[in-house]
């Protein structure tokens, strides 16, 4: 095994295409470190990304924000994102303890492929995009192309995450991110949903995007669910018709931490939930 | 498997070794620097009985290499007395009895300081979410939490 640090994305790709046995990209190590403990993973190489520049920086650009791979919880949510997106933040920071948050990133929780991951409800429902570095060249993608299942991606051998975009916030605009977990703190969400909202001048819902998290085996964009609060004011029927829409989506598995049928409504209830947070923060009343 | 090497700076003193790729830092600490204050509770992140600060941020080091410190800064509990002269937190845990067999104690000393650097007045809420990735299996948590609410009001000079 060895272990690598390199200083550009360009030569980190390098290592990664160039390995002949298993490779494994480490951001914040707090999956792959228990994964590794755990022998769940051999691999040959480590290519930690932390000390790329371009990838612990965040970025206030034309077009909104660029949140690089390597930037910690902490450090996102001591940033100007949080203003703009504070549901992407609030649920960025419900990673885990301090003493995770002090090293885990969202492209690593995105890319780790946990339907449960807190963070990519929200980043869904923000139509965030994934910008990704390979051998041939750099592609752009929404994050909701990133899993394909539990633990799987659609990185191809060699491409790695820089970066992800979320877009500039127009004027009554706002987002929320929901779990539900049986403790206060520390658990893993059994149900979650992300919603992102944008007002017209009269309070009426003009965009929307809601996700649902541990409802299927990867996080889902619903877009009946969006649909059913377009046009309204959040009334409660266009609440219940979003809910529907949402419990509609779920094809959630059955364990000791949720049933079939509650990750089912509660899915419902979490939007509506978030919804309305959304649309307190987008300055509907 | 070859041995990375590495220098960095623990509690202030230059340090370097020689370790695995894959090798905790709390392994590091433990058995090739001969700092056996940060304990392994879990190794997988949960316990934060190893927890240290790398260029000050709290981490577990069980969930961090030791090939990873190169150049940075750790601290850990052993370079939190003064000398003889116990850090505030460390007397008022002994004071307020915060402890019984004392594995979860260097966790929560070093936890406990990172959390009053960035909020010197917490509310008893803040410092039970603050201190949530550190579990203490013997003291029930009360005691910890009044020993801290304590030193947070000595050291504000309160
Ligand atoms: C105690 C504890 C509590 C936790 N609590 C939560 C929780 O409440 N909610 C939650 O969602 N998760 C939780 N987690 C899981 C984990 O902390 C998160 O998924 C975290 O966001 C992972 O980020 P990381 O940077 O540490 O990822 P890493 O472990 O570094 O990487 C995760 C995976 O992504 C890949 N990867 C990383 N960066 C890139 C990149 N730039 N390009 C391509 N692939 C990449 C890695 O190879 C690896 O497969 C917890 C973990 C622990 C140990
Ligand atoms: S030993 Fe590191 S968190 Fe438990
Ligand atoms: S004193 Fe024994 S675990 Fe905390």
């Amino acid at each position: 095994m060895r272990y690598e640090a390199p200083s550009s994305t360009k030569a980190a790709v390098t290592l990664l295409t160039k390995e002949k046995g298993k490779s494994a990209i480490l951001a914040g190590g707090t999956d792959l470190l228990v994964r590794l403990k755990g022998g769940f993973v051999e691999p040959d190489l480590i290519v930690d990304i932390k000390r790329i520049p371009a990838m612990r920086e965040i970025k206030k650009t034309a077009s909104g924000f660029q949140v690089g791979a390597a930037v910690s919880g902490n450090e996102l949510g001591a940033s100007v994102v949080k203003k703009a997106w504070p549901g992407v933040v609030e649920a960025a920071n419900l990673i885990g303890s301090k003493q995770v948050q002090g090293r885990c990133t969202m492209v690593g929780n995105l890319c780790n492929a946990s339907p449960a991951a807190d963070s990519v409800p929200a980043l869904v429902a923000a139509g965030a995009h994934a910008v990704i570095v390979g051998p041939k060249k750099k592609r752009t993608v929404p994050v909701e192309k990133i899993a394909t299942g539990p633990g799987r991606t659609s990185l191809a051998k060699g491409e790695i995450v820089e970066s992800l975009l979320l877009p500039k916030r127009p004027a009554r605009a706002g987002d929320a991110y929901l779990r539900f977990i049986p403790r206060s703190e520390m658990d893993i969400a059994v149900v979650s949903a992300g919603v992102s909202l944008v007002l017209d001048a009269k309070g009426v819902v003009k965009e929307a995007r809601v996700a649902l998290g541990a409802v299927a085996p990867t996080v889902l964009l619903v877009a009946p669910a969006a649909k059913a609060i377009i046009g309204s004011k959040l009334d409660d029927a266009a609440l219940d018709k979003l809910a529907a829409a949402c419990s509609a989506a779920c094809s959630p598995i059955d364990d000791k931490r949720g049933t079939i049928e509650f990750r089912t409504k509660v899915a419902g209830v979490l939007a509506k939930r978030a919804a309305k947070i959304a649309y307190q923060r987008a300055g509907g009343k | 498997m070859a041995g990375v090497h590495v220098s960095t700076t623990v509690n202030g003193d230059p340090a370097e070794f020689v370790c695995d790729p894959d090798e905790p830092l709390l392994d590091v600490l433990r058995n090739r620097l001969g700092l056996t204050g940060a304990k392994e509770g879990c190794g997988t992140g949960d316990c934060g009985a190893c927890s240290v600060t790398v260029d000050g941020e709290l981490v577990c080091s069980c969930l961090v290499l030791g090939a990873e410190v190169e150049g940075r800064k750790i601290e850990t509990i052993e370079g939190m007395a003064d000398g003889d002269k116990l850090h505030p937190l460390q007397r008022k845990f002994i004071e307020h009895a915060a402890l019984q067999c004392g594995i979860c104690t260097p966790g929560f000393l070093i936890a406990a300081r990172a959390l009053l650097k960035k909020n010197a007045n917490p509310t008893e809420e803040e410092i039970r979410f603050g201190l949530a990735g550190n579990l203490c299996r013997c003291t029930g948590y009360d005691k910890i939490v009044r020993a801290v609410q304590d030193a947070a009001r000595e050291m504000r000079g309160a």
